[in-house]
């Protein structure tokens, strides 16, 4: 055969009938490789951005909420704290895990990473998070008289997404002091609202456990009747109740409940 | 199982609690055969796609599914969108053809409403809502069934009442597609009864 | 050619309006229209994928084997909607966070596939431009509608601006939370229908049983 131009072949291939098997092959390959390569090409050049962004939205709602805590901006200037302490705990024994650095690790990556976490069986996953990672997280900020609040990260499963949030305890670790929810996708309108500031501000002041030690903090529907629960949102039944089974979740022993107990006892 | 599909049908019906296919619902409900074709074609193509769609996901897309290949870490996921329409599309396809050998009056009279089953966000909704609930294949088959018997359902129901409704005395401007509207957000209220049913 | 140019423009904003004459696109219409800036969003989000997928198709109608025609369409449409989500996460990413599965839903929007079928397949590249971008503004309209309608009497905000003092905030207005759940969408969008029909005669429905009223000259 003559040597062909490309062009000159591709105007045989556009001069084929339609239904012609090449034809067919063809156009589909073509056109799965252009949306391939456009779709993927955005996806990677665009993931520093996005990731900026989560990682700005986190840090912004972590200092927005430390910053609206009463008292909490008078201690970080006492003890000219500016940043919380890091510490990255392994949740089995409530032990800081000394050689991780808290500024590397990815705790994002450890919640689905099969090398960084343990499936739970379905009667221990209130949360509905299918696996809980080995290590995670927590903030502790001192005052001049010791330990003043400890933050930690938590997270579960809503009406339709996943709920990420801050809780903040007081030292003595049954007071809530704040409870920061900085994302979630539940039903705009409804499910949304427990993003309300004024909603996330009736969680200030619950305890979490009973007398017995029994962590019962439950969001009811209607009004709150006791420091052990939280009132309602009307028409987002699911998301609240996502809620409240994941900080019953973390406050366990499944969560931070090792952690805490230790720090209870003045371990660190 | 029995609760799966239960639920598919009333308390999380696609149509009237999700509103999901809700365009189709609307231009096709002018007839009740029409709508009880259209229907059954829901029925078929939920039913096949929703257990089709898990063994992909469950076989190609999730993490570790490609360990067999040596690659054991790669998470596909989130092609699962393209995935799921990818199937769909290609089932519809098929269907089409069928019904347009086998049954050409309801193929006539589905018109341009046959091919955007593909994107009756019933049928995506179903897959995804598998995926989110984490069915395995037994529930994914019977999710399917249901939810397509719960849209069927309401679409019959809708055509019924629409098909009466032609003998009202509606204002003009009103008639046919407004009065349409009204009537299903009157059923969706309806509909929201069930939610507190529970089985046990 | 200019007149025509401008009626695929203007024709989808009233005469052909995709929601309430086409019934197309309406579950977004239903979800979204809680607040005005996720409407606002989701319609120039729609109005984007539309004209781009309408112009792409119609690029290569001519080449689409039969088929294969539904699913490369589909193809087209799915990579535009992850493009756009991806873009929207890059640059507008509170905006996203709150229209979260949203813009994913415009994959399955009944609009764009439906004018693509109806006519992008057969119309030439300029025309097919015009029609997707006068689709999108006719839907972004009515979303616009509703969605001030239902922010501003089930929240008594515009835009997350407080217009109507609600009481729990020591105002007079007391929200009405019908208008945050689904239906109310349904009902607005029936009347709004109606208006349009109103001034619209054209557009209404023939009545397919009339009533008959009896006058003196029917009396035996």
């Amino acid at each position: 055969m003559s040597h062909k131009s490309p062009l000159a072949l591709w105007r045989r291939f556009l001069a084929l009938p339609n239904d012609s098997r090449a034809k067919t092959l063809g156009v589909a390959f073509l056109v799965s490789l252009v949306a391939a390569i456009a779709v993927s090409t955005t996806a990677v050049v665009l993931k520093p951005r996005q990731d900026a962004h989560i990682q700005a939205v986190r840090e912004a709602k972590l200092a927005a909420m430390i910053a609206t805590l009463p008292g909490l901006a008078d201690v970080m200037r006492e003890t000219g704290a500016e940043t919380l302490e890091t510490a990255i705990v392994a949740l089995d024994t409530g032990a800081i895990a000394p050689g991780i650095d808290a500024a590397q690790f990815d705790f994002l990556a450890a919640q689905t990473d099969p090398a960084q976490s343990q499936p739970l069986a379905a009667a221990n996953d209130i949360a509905l998070i299918g696996q809980r990672p080995d290590f995670a997280p927590v903030y502790l900020l001192r005052g001049a008289d010791g330990l003043a609040l400890v933050v930690l990260p938590v997270y579960g499963k809503g009406y339709q997404s996943m709920i990420r949030a801050y809780l903040a305890l007081h030292a003595d670790l049954r007071t809530i002091a704040a409870l920061s929810i900085y994302e979630q996708g539940e039903t705009p309108g409804l499910g949304s609202r427990i993003s309300d500031p004024a909603w996330q501000a009736l969680w200030a002041g619950k305890q979490t456990a009973d007398a017995q030690g029994q962590v019962t903090i439950t969001v009811v529907r209607g009004a709150a009747t006791s420091a052990l629960e939280v009132d309602g949102i009307t028409g987002a039944t699911r998301s609240t109740t996502g809620v409240t089974n994941l900080v019953r979740f973390w406050l366990g022993n499944q969560g931070f409940g090792p952690f805490l107990k230790r720090l209870k006892a003045g371990e660190f | 199982m029995i609760d799966i599909l239960v639920k598919s049908v009333f308390q999380e019906n696609l149509a009237l609690t999700f509103f999901l296919g809700i365009c189709t619902f609307l231009a096709v409900s002018k007839r009740v055969e029409t709508a009880l074709g259209l229907g059954a074609a829901m029925i078929v193509v939920q039913s096949l796609t929703v257990p089709i769609n898990y063994l992909i996901f469950q076989g190609l897309l999730v993490e570790g599914a490609w360990g067999w290949a040596g690659l054991p870490e790669v998470d596909l996921t989130f092609l699962k969108l393209i995935c799921f329409i990818g199937v769909i599309a290609a089932f519809v396809q098929i269907l089409e053809m069928s019904l347009d050998r086998f049954a050409p009056s309801l193929h006539q009279s589905l018109g341009v409403f046959l091919p955007l089953i593909t994107v009756n966000c019933a049928i995506l909704g179903g897959s995804l809502f598998m995926v989110d609930r984490r069915y395995d294949f037994t529930e994914s088959v019977v999710y399917g069934i249901g939810s397509g018997i719960g849209w069927a359902l309401a679409i019959a129901a809708f055509a019924a009442i629409r098909e009466r409704l032609r003998y009202a005395d509606v204002p003009d401007g009103l008639r046919g597609l407004g009065l349409a509207f009204i009537v299903t957000g009157l059923m969706s209220m309806g509909f929201s009864a069930f939610v507190g049913v529970s089985l046990p | 050619m200019r007149t025509s140019s401008l009626h695929h423009l203007t024709a989808p904003l009233i005469d052909n309006n995709p929601v309430t004459l086409q019934m197309l696109g309406i579950c977004s219409a239903l979800a979204v229209t809680t607040s005005l800036d996720t409407a606002l969003i989701m319609s120039l989000a729609l109005i984007g994928v539309l004209a781009a997928a309408s112009t792409l198709i119609s690029l290569i109608r001519r080449h689409l084997p039969a088929s294969i025609r539904l699913v490369v369409q589909i193809t087209i449409i799915a990579s535009l909607v992850i493009v756009t989500d991806q873009l929207l996460r890059a640059f507008a990413f509170e905006i996203s966070q709150r229209l979260s599965v949203f813009v994913g839903l415009i994959v399955t929007n009944c609009i764009v596939l439906g004018r693509a079928e109806s006519f992008a397949m057969h119309n030439p590249v300029w025309p097919s431009f015009l029609d997707g971008v006068g689709n999108g503004l006719g839907y972004g309209l009515i979303l616009m509608i509703v969605a001030t309608i239902r922010e501003l009497l089930g929240s008594g905000t515009l835009f997350g601006m407080t217009v109507l003092p609600l009481t729990s905030d020591g105002g007079w207005f007391e929200p009405l939370g019908f208008m945050l759940l689904a239906p109310s969408a349904f009902f607005i969008i029936g009347g709004l229908v109606w208006a349009i029909r109103t001034r619209n005669p054209a557009q209404v429905e023939a009545n397919d049983f009339p009533i008959v009223t009896q006058t003196a000259e029917d009396q035996p």
